[in-house]
């Protein structure tokens, strides 16, 4: 595998092997996350969710998707056409481009990724924030009065957010020394008779407390979901257009909560569960999180949500860096 | 411009002019500690109805149950010797508000006698798409010929099928009635 994967030719096929693989992997992981959602949101409810196509519903997203690809590609009149069609798929790309650097342990000491970038995290964040062009240019490109203000909330949602949202993490990278994904969730600590990965939210619980809400918001997530009021930047949007921000959106939400989970919860360690379920059940359960909160909070005002972006995650987690730092030194010396 | 209201005279202003904004009513003060808390409440709230049995009524296969007086399909009744109890006078049709009942008497003779008066419906029709369900036709029927039993369930494919005939409307003979034509025959 080694041999292969050093080969000039033999790489790229790795690359695209994996990309395919995850491609596959992560689309039918965002369709199983939209159900997953509508019935967790239902039993919250005290509804049974969907559970009509196929065995327990589990087909419904294949029926929603057959529905929205068959619909009429409509394009409103005034729209700036090129931009309006190339929106949508920035977010998709964009969504989809962090997975090349996401690691995910298959077994005990086999892993799969598509990239170790020794900047993964960065990479992460580099793309995500392409999700802002997405959202702007979409509603710019709608020509419509609502699209255009819902792009724009937005926009200043996700760009207040993104630095709390990186910020939280430094704190991690400061323990960890590197920001190759590989290297946090491998962490290995010496603590008495202890040797072994830990889940590093032990040492960062105020940076996961950052990130667990700037994370919620730079999905535009409720309660944050600003931007969804009237449909947002969405409202001119249907059939495969509206699906492709659709996507987007639970792709982002995966995401988020796959790194959450490498960065906070100790990735595929989990005592001696196998790798791959501990790596699944961890981020199913920070999915059920997301979705807990949809189904509990009311969504923010824009005011508050700028308030709570700019005047409390910000400085905690600039506060954040700050004593880790000064705690880092008093330990290493 | 001002609406005026009933008496004519301006509506009572919510906030007179310069007022501003009233301040906010003085509620219990709130801290950190207090604002976690009630969130915490909140999310714990939604996590015990998650492990509640569901409300639904999961509607073909379960049915709540219906009024004995509910107003459904319509039924065209017989009397216990097998005869029409509708004489064809078309008060039906007339009580009709939205004029879905069409009605066509004919006389009964000696050998052919469908009803014991002195006419019955050749034709008995009604559009289900116009009707309304108000049971008027059925308080309008001298004889209680006309009635909406308990059936809701009357979706169908083309909206020809929707024009009930006589046929379609009349409750079928008494089991003994049935049984003594055939012996007949």
């Amino acid at each position: 595998m080694n041999d292969l994967y050093n080969n000039a030719i033999g790489h790229w096929v790795v690359v695209a092997v994996a990309s395919a693989v995850l491609l596959f992997v992560v689309l039918t992981a965002t369709a199983y996350t939209v159900w997953f959602e509508r019935v967790a949101l239902g039993r919250i409810q005290r509804r049974p969710g969907p559970n009509r196509v196929g065995p327990f519903g589990l087909l419904q997203l294949a029926a929603d998707g057959v529905k929205l690809a068959f619909k009429e590609s409509f394009v409103p009149e005034k729209t700036d056409k090129v931009i309006y069609v190339v929106a949508p798929t920035i977010a998709v790309a964009a969504a989809f481009l962090a997975w090349a650097v996401i690691p995910i342990g298959l077994w005990y000491n086999v892993q799969y990724w598509i990239a170790d970038l020794n900047i993964g995290v960065l990479l992460i964040f580099a793309v995500s924030s392409l999700n802002v062009y997405a959202i702007v240019l979409g509603g710019y490109a709608s020509n419509n009065k609502y699209s255009l203000l819902g792009g724009l909330r937005a926009a200043a949602q996700l760009i207040s957010y993104e630095m709390a949202l990186g910020l939280s993490l430094v704190p991690t990278f400061m323990i960890v020394g590197s920001l190759r994904l590989r290297d946090i969730v491998e962490y290995t600590v010496h603590w008495g008779p202890y040797t072994g990965p830990i889940p590093l939210i032990i040492l960062t619980p105020i940076g996961f407390v950052i990130y667990l809400m700037a994370a919620v918001a730079e999905t535009n997530r409720a309660p944050f979901d600003l931007p969804e009021v009237i449909g947002g930047f969405l409202t001119e949007y249907s059939g495969l257009k509206f699906v492709m921000y659709y996507l987007a959106e639970y792709v982002n939400m995966i995401t988020v909560s796959a790194l959450a989970t490498l960065i906070f919860f100790g990735g595929w360690h989990l005592w001696i569960v196998p790798p791959v379920i501990a790596f699944l059940l961890k981020v199913i359960l920070f999915l059920f999180l997301y979705i807990w909160l949809r189904g509990t909070f009311p969504r923010l005002r824009y005011d508050m949500l700028m308030r709570l972006g700019w005047k409390v995650l910000l400085p905690l987690a600039i506060v954040n860096v700050i004593v880790t730092g000064i705690v880092l030194v008093a330990v290493q010396g | 411009m001002t609406e005026k209201n009933q008496d004519g005279a301006d509506p009572t202003p919510l906030r007179l002019p310069g007022e501003g904004v009233p301040a906010k009513p003085e509620g219990p003060k709130s801290s950190l500690m207090a604002d976690v808390g009630a969130l915490a409440g909140g999310l714990r709230t939604t996590l015990h109805e998650f492990f509640q049995p569901t409300v639904t009524t999961e509607y073909p296969e379960e049915k709540t149950p219906r009024s004995e007086r509910y107003r459904g399909r319509h039924y065209l009744r017989r009397y216990d010797n097998g005869l029409e109890r509708c004489i064809g006078c078309e008060l039906c049709a007339a009580a009709c508000p939205v004029g879905c009942i069409l009605v066509i008497a004919a006389e009964n003779t000696e050998e052919k006698r469908v009803s014991p008066g002195e006419r019955y419906a050749k034709t008995y029709e009604i559009n289900m798409l116009r009707c309304i369900f108000c049971g008027y036709c059925e308080e309008a029927c001298p004889v209680q010929a006309i009635v909406l039993g308990p059936e809701y369930e009357l979706s169908d494919t083309s909206r020809e099928k929707f024009i009930y005939t006589k046929e379609k409307l009349l409750e079928p003979l008494p089991p003994d009635v049935e049984a003594r034509l055939k012996a007949k025959q």
